[in-house]
This record gives C-alpha cells, structure tokens and sequence, in this order.
C-alpha cells in the first residue's frame, strides 16, 4: 500500500477522535478566547496604531507553549495506555505512515484552529490598510511553529504512557526553547559569556563531558569491562581536572593567549547557538513578512527530528 | 492459494531479553496450514511475548521469525498482511463504532471500496455483531468488545491468525461461537490461540505447546499430552459386596495393574482406581471386569481413564510458589 493511502487512513481516524472528545472544542474556545484577549487587552492592539497583527502573533509562541502539548500529549500516550499501539504496529504499515498520519491530523487540526482566528484579518482590513503579504507570512509561520511543538509533543507523547508526564515534558521543552531567544533572556545570555565564572563553568562542565564520553566509548568497546576500582580512580581523575578547570584562568600558563581566546569563542558561540535553536527569532522574521529560506528550513528540521525521534521511541520502547 | 502442510509461521531460536530478565528463551515452533497450535502455561511464562514476537510487535532478540515464508524483521509489511491478531484483552479505539473501527481496520489493511464494505458485512456477520453496529466501543460489554476485535482480526481473511487468549471473558455461549470458529477456520488457516484453558485445548487444538518460564516444555498433540498423566489408563470403578480390604487384596492380583487405591466409600460401595503397571497396561478393564465377576460381586461406574490435562500441565510446569521459594 502506498505511504499516502496508509498515512491518509490513520489520519482521518484521528481527527475523527479529536472531534468525537471534548478536547477538540474546548481547545478551540481556549485558543480562540485567549488569542482574542491577549491582542486587545495585553497585546496593544489599539495604542499601537497600526494597520497589523504584530500585537496578534506576538502571543502565538506562549499560547502554543500551552496549548500544543494539549492536543500532542495524547497522540501515542493514549494508543500505549489503551493497548492499541499493539494493534496499530502489527498493521501491514511502516510505523513512518503511523507516525506521520497521527502527526498531520493533530497539525491539521491545529491549523483548523488558526483559520478560525480569521475575523482577526477582517478587523484589520475594516480598520486601516494592512499589508495582505505580510499577513500571510505571519499566519504560515504561526502554523509552522505549531507543527515544530505539536511534533515535539508527539515525541513526548511517545515515550510514556502517562498523558500528564507527555504534556508536562513537552511544555518545559517548547518552553526551553521559546526562552533561548527571548529578548530579555539573550541579553542576560550576553552579559553571561563576558563574565570569567560563566568561562571557568564551561570549561570544567567541558571537562566533565569529555571524560563521560571517553569512558562510555571505552566501556563501549569493552576496553575498560567493568571494573569498580577503574571506574572510581577515572572520576576521581575527572575531578581533578574539574577543579583545574574552574581555576584555569588563574594558572598562569593557560590563561592567556590563544587558550583564552579559544574559549571566550566557545563561549560565544555557545550563546548564539541556543539563540539560533529558539523558535523566537525564526518566528519573529516570518510575522514581520519576511521570508527566509533558513527560518522555513528551521522549522522543517524541528518537525523532522522529533518525528524521526518518534519512530526511533516507537520501535525500540514497545513494551 | 498454497499448498496445505507448508508452515505458515515459523519461529525458530527465538529469545527476548527485558533488561536483564530472559522472558522468552530459545523457543522454535512452526505452524502449518490446517493446523491449530494450542499455547499454553501459567501467568507470566512469556505467552503473550513470544505472540508478540511473532506478529512483529516486540522486536526479537534473537532467531528469526518467518511468516509465510517472508522474515518478519526484514519485509515486515508482507509479514504482517498475512497475520490477523487478536491481542491481550482486545484492544480497540473506543470512541469509534464498530462498524467505523472495522472499517479503519480494513483499509488500514489495504482494502479498498466495495472491498471495504464486503468485508466488514461479513466480519459482522460472522462475529455476530449486528446488533451493536453503530454503537461506540466503549459502551460494549467484554464479550461484544471481544468480539469487535476479534472480527478485526478475521477481517481480511488472512492464512494466519494469532490469537492471544480469545475466549477470555466470554460467556459459555460464546465461548462454544468462538472455538467453533476457530475449528472451522483451523481447516483452512494456520493458527495460534493462547489460552490457560485446558478443556479448549482438547476442543480445538491439533497441537499443544507448554511455555514455562520462557522456554518450550512441551510440544506434541492433546492426546500426546493427555498420555503423559500419571492416570491415563487408570481403571476406576465402584464394588458392592466387599470390604475395602478384601477388594484390594485382590485387585492387586490382577496382572497389569499397579497399586490400587480406594477413592470413597459409601452405602456398601466402595470407590477404587487402578492405575496401570508400567508394563502390560493393556486390557486392564477387561481383567478388573473378569475378576469381579469369578467374584461375583455388583460393580457400576467401571471406566478407563482418558488421562488428565491439568495434572499434566502441573506436572510440566512450576507453580508460582515454587518459582518464587526456588532459584
């Protein structure tokens, strides 16, 4: 059977779930209502005075932080609770179609609530002169960061049975990544990597790091089979190297030069990469109208990672 | 259309490991077309995860599974087309109808338009599930639920079908439906049924296999099985006339008989067993029957014992208490 005709199949049946619950109305009143309310009454929509709905998207990454995981939390929790991901995988179908189908009816559904946003767009338009381009980039955009968290949901979604643990795991991590590139949290980010503790931390967590991988990829290739006394003389090593790490500035021979320098770009990059990873920055460019091929490609490596995770969650966590 | 006698199912070395726990240790068994292959053994012994394993659920850990003829970890979608599956407690979408679930199981497995339509009327009609068509699963009552995914599995009318304990929860009534079923489609499918009911071994199984602890304990027919009781052959019968010490001592004169043994005794009857020597064993009934008539003494209820399941199953696998109190 083709991926289309498999993938289309389960995709009706779970939007016909979503609309046979409650869930699905209730989410829309919420979405609907709080999207509404944030506009007008904390978004500025009137003082601002402009023919736009930057006061309208402005909220769309906090409600979603919320409301995405609602609708995501019961994709594979629930088939896992109820037993019928054992009926749905022994399906002459690749688990791929399972994970895309469940994915687009939720994201479906997602958008279904975002066209209901439209009297929005009419508001506008009977008031002032609004720009219909950039409209339509901010509406897409909002639509694709709600296909990035609902895909991370599905990933949470599947690794418990427990909805409430899948919807308290995707919260925090849509959370984590609103807040990286939150304007107030980046400039707190950027003061960080200038400040010399925020340098030794990183150097010794480095140290820490490194030393775990070395060890695992040992034990790994059984190089090191698991002997206690070796386990305990490496950390100890590692704890050394740790201490030496949070004082490496003050030992004369590191900490100048090159070294210094090599670490204050770690540090920097370090920073600019977990602004990148934030949905916030992507998001912003595409209300403001403009569309970047890099922003579309953000959202689509999001989407695919956390449903490849999906997959990968699904084969090898069954029982 | 593939000719009968060729294996359907085919496991072979088949292990899994949870962790550190061996649930499912080298177990090999092969099901032909025609053929009913009864699963048995006490809670917990890796039933349920060896039919996983088979229909392609958990992953294995080691061996190989083939269902007719196509590995299940390498082409699982031709695998898996073959196989209608009945889980654990029949699961199944409960906010749907049963006609709507039938449906979704139904294209789900690639069929299309009148198809569809063919095929859920008939898994209905054969399931018995008319009246409950348009109702929602989670309003149906255990054996219609039973039912609905039952019909879920037949649905395609697949060779092979694994069926994991499905006449659980069913009324007597429908239980005498399910394994009529399952005997009328034994004849032409290969199939697994799992059960901890022994009598429906005896009903609708041409071969039984005992899992304990993971591995294979057994393996053979119900009458294979039902010959390893200690009693198969045992004449028992009820005597009027003797004391129960003067019946003994010449029971145990008669040749081919092992010790008897007095069951009860009661309004001048006395109720003994005969188990057979190891040796001889044949026609025992004849030479109990001889004697007690050069006796002459009144005798009813004289039968030969066809053996018993449960003493064999106790016998083969471990209680619970034993496995916990041992290694």
């Amino acid at each position: 059977m083709s991926i289309l005709r498999s993938t289309w199949t389960i995709t009706k049946r779970e939007l016909a779930a979503y609309f046979a619950s409650p869930v699905a109305y209730v989410f829309t009143c919420f979405f609907l209502l709080l999207s509404a309310s944030f506009t007008f009454l904390l978004g500025g929509f009137f003082p601002r005075n402009e023919a736009s709905l930057a006061a309208f998207f402005l909220w769309h990454p906090w409600l979603y932080m919320f409301l995405v995981p609602a609708v995501g939390m019961r994709l594979w929790s629930e088939e896992r609770r109820l037993g019928t991901l054992e009926l749905l995988l022994t399906m002459p179908i690749n688990t791929s179609h399972a994970v895309l189908g469940k994915f687009l009816a939720g994201w479906l559904f997602l958008g279904f609530a975002l066209v209901l946003t439209f009297p929005m767009v009419i508001t506008v338009a009977a008031l002032g002169d609004p720009d219909g381009g950039v409209i339509a980039c901010g509406y897409i955009g909002s639509f694709l960061m709600s296909g990035a968290f609902l895909a991370i949901s599905s990933m949470t979604s599947s690794m418990t049975r427990n909805q409430v643990i899948s919807f308290i795991l995707s919260v925090v991590i849509c959370f984590l990544l609103i807040l990286a590139g939150w304007s107030p949290v980046t400039s707190v980010l950027v003061k960080l990597y200038e400040s010399v503790w925020f340098l030794r931390l990183l150097v010794a967590a480095l140290v820490v790091f490194l030393s775990a991988v070395v060890l695992a990829v040992l034990r790994v290739t059984s190089v090191l089979a698991g002997s206690r006394r070796v386990s305990l003389a490496w950390w100890g090593c590692t704890a050394v190297l740790t201490l030496v790490g949070l004082f490496w500035d003050r030992i004369g021979f590191l900490g100048k030069g090159a070294i210094r320098g090599g670490v204050e770009l770690l540090a920097a990059s370090l920073v600019d990469f977990a602004v990148k990873v934030s949905v916030m920055g992507h998001f912003d460019a595409m209300q403001r109208g403009v569309v970047d091929l890099r922003d579309l490609l953000y959202f689509l490596t999001v989407m695919v990672f956390a449903l490849f995770t999906t997959g990968v969650m699904l084969k090898t966590r069954r029982a | 259309m593939e000719a009968y006698g060729e294996a359907m199912i085919e496991a072979q070395h088949i292990s899994k490991w949870f962790g550190p726990t061996l649930a499912v240790d080298d177990v090999s068994l092969k099901v032909e077309r025609g053929e009913v292959q009864g699963f048995l053994g006490p809670n917990g012994a890796g039933k349920s995860t060896t039919m996983r394993m088979i229909t392609g659920f958990l992953p294995l850990s080691a061996g190989s599974v083939t269902i007719g003829g196509h590995d299940i970890e390498e082409d699982p979608i031709a695998a898996k087309s073959l196989v209608g599956y009945l889980p654990e407690n029949a699961p199944a979408y409960p906010e749907m109808s049963v006609e709507g679930f039938l449906r979704f199981a139904a294209e789900i497995r690639g069929l299309r338009g009148r198809q569809v339509t063919e095929a859920v009327e008939r898994a209905i009609r054969t399931c018995f599930l008319e009246r409950v068509r348009y109702q929602s699963i989670d309003t149906l009552s255990k054996g219609y639920l039973h039912r609905s995914c039952f019909a879920q599995a037949i649905l395609h009318d697949p060779p092979v079908l694994v069926m994991d304990e499905p006449t659980d929860g069913l009324d007597p009534n429908q239980k005498h439906e399910v394994r009529e079923l399952i005997k009328e489609m034994g004849k032409t499918k290969a199939i697994i049924v799992s059960t901890h009911i022994l009598e429906e071994v005896e009903a609708i199984c041409t071969g039984v296999v005992i899992i304990d602890r993971g591995r294979l304990v057994f393996r053979g027919t119900p009458a294979e099985l039902k010959a390893r009781s200690a009693l198969a052959g045992a004449v028992s019968c009820r005597v009027f006339g003797p004391s129960a010490e003067e019946l003994m001592a010449s029971l145990r004169g008669v040749s081919g008989g092992g010790a008897p043994e007095v069951l009860a005794s009661s309004n001048g009857g006395v109720a003994v067993r005969v188990p057979p020597a190891a040796e001889g064993g044949d026609g025992l009934a004849r030479r109990v029957c001889r004697l007690f008539v050069e006796k002459g003494w009144e005798f009813d209820e004289l039968h030969t014992e066809g053996g018993r399941l449960d003493e064999v199953f106790r016998a083969v696998t471990l209680p619970d208490t034993v496995q916990e109190n041992g290694a």
